[in-house]
């Protein structure tokens, strides 16, 4: 059995259909398979399998544009891919993009490729004035995505939200 | 064939399509025929004009959406034809203008100078139907079957590698994005023609 948490992305997916997303896009990783085998179960939701996380940043533009509300789902090295995008596309004409990005590479890490990119992410998202916050444990989930899409509307910008290892990863 | 002549072709038929365009010359021609509050012209982020035709196909079902794309734009998003036809959203026409350079940077040739066929990977990504074409008459007809077969189409328009004096209008880029929002969210409640 996976030691990716069922428990955990049951919480996420379910803020998430409160929140009225009603499409996600996303590029699996192993953190992300359970929220995509949701997405793809549940007929409400239109899920979008992407070739490159970048191509997120633009059906999301168009999903807002026509009235309905969407997330990303990409690890952190798809939003790195992602960076033109989401500044040429959604910052620059102030789309509300809810990313949640797994955050691969902090402490307990053990794939040495993932080490990279998990020490830029912070200050990335950072530089690019991206508001963001941890979903690290199951009883802040429901409410900090409820938040961070209330804030992506009002602000009409990107937010970023890190599915953090002691949240996503059961495994001891 | 000129890209405005095989835009100013199809216009009469953009009035109650939802239109998507990719920046530089694209945009700055069809303004030059005339903006509609059903356009709106993706200004930078290369590439993401069919991703964002493709979240508009799939959450408005009830609306013909076309997306005026280029070559070297769609060179940026290769990708993304592989999602495009995954999905195959019956009510997107995407058309790219294929001047075989990037010619709003100066002219500096793309990879369809020597070969490369966006139709052809277009087809082997999976898009149902393809065309190439070469004279404003045959564009004219590809656009018109394209919206009357209901059905995932790219046609690739050769066109030649010329464009207007200038790129920057006097359409804001935010003025032109709520305009469209609006339009979008308007026809929300009218069924489509």
């Amino acid at each position: 059995m996976s030691p990716v948490s069922t428990a955990s992305s049951r919480l996420i997916y379910d803020a998430l259909k409160a929140s009225g997303i009603r499409l996600l896009s996303a590029l699996p990783e192993t953190w992300l398979v359970h929220l995509v085998r949701m997405a793809d179960e549940d007929p409400e939701m239109i899920l979008v399998r992407l070739a490159k996380e970048e191509e997120g940043v633009g059906i999301s533009a168009g999903a807002h544009l026509a009235g309905v509300k969407s997330a990303m789902l990409m690890q952190n090295h798809g939003f790195l891919a992602s960076v033109n995008g989401i500044v040429s596309c959604a910052q620059l004409y102030h789309i509300p993009l809810l990313m949640l990005i797994s955050y691969r590479g902090e402490f307990g890490e053990r794939d040495p490729w993932q080490t990279e990119g998990g020490g830029v992410t912070e200050d990335l998202l950072r530089a690019l004035r991206i508001p963001f916050s941890y979903l690290d444990r199951p009883d802040h989930v429901a409410h900090r995505i409820a938040k961070a899409q209330t804030l992506a509307l009002s602000a009409n910008k990107p937010v970023a939200l890190l599915l953090c290892r002691d949240l996503m990863w059961e495994e001891i | 064939m000129k890209r405005l002549d095989a835009l100013a072709a199809v216009y009469p038929s953009l009035d109650d399509k939802v239109v998507v365009t990719i920046m530089g010359a694209v945009a700055a021609e069809l303004q030059s025929i005339g903006h509609r509050p059903n356009f709106f012209y993706l200004q930078h982020a290369m590439g993401l004009a069919s991703s964002m035709g493709l979240g508009i196909a799939l959450t408005r079902p009830d609306r013909q959406v076309v997306v005026f794309d280029g070559d070297g734009s769609i060179l940026m998003n290769l990708g993304g034809l592989t999602t495009l036809a995954r999905y195959r959203p019956r009510n997107l026409v995407h058309v790219v203008f294929d001047n075989e350079s990037l010619l709003s940077v100066g002219g500096f040739p793309t990879a369809t100078s020597t070969g490369s066929d966006i139709a052809a990977i277009a087809a082997a990504a999976g898009i149902p139907r393809t065309a190439t074409v070469r004279t404003v008459d045959d564009f004219t007809t590809a656009f018109d079957e394209a919206i009357a077969a209901r059905d995932l189409t790219t046609i690739v328009a050769k066109v030649d590698a010329v464009g207007p004096a200038k790129f920057v209008t006097d359409l804001a880029l935010l003025e032109n994005r709520f305009q469209f929002q609006r339009y979008l969210t308007r026809v929300h409640t009218e069924p489509a023609r």
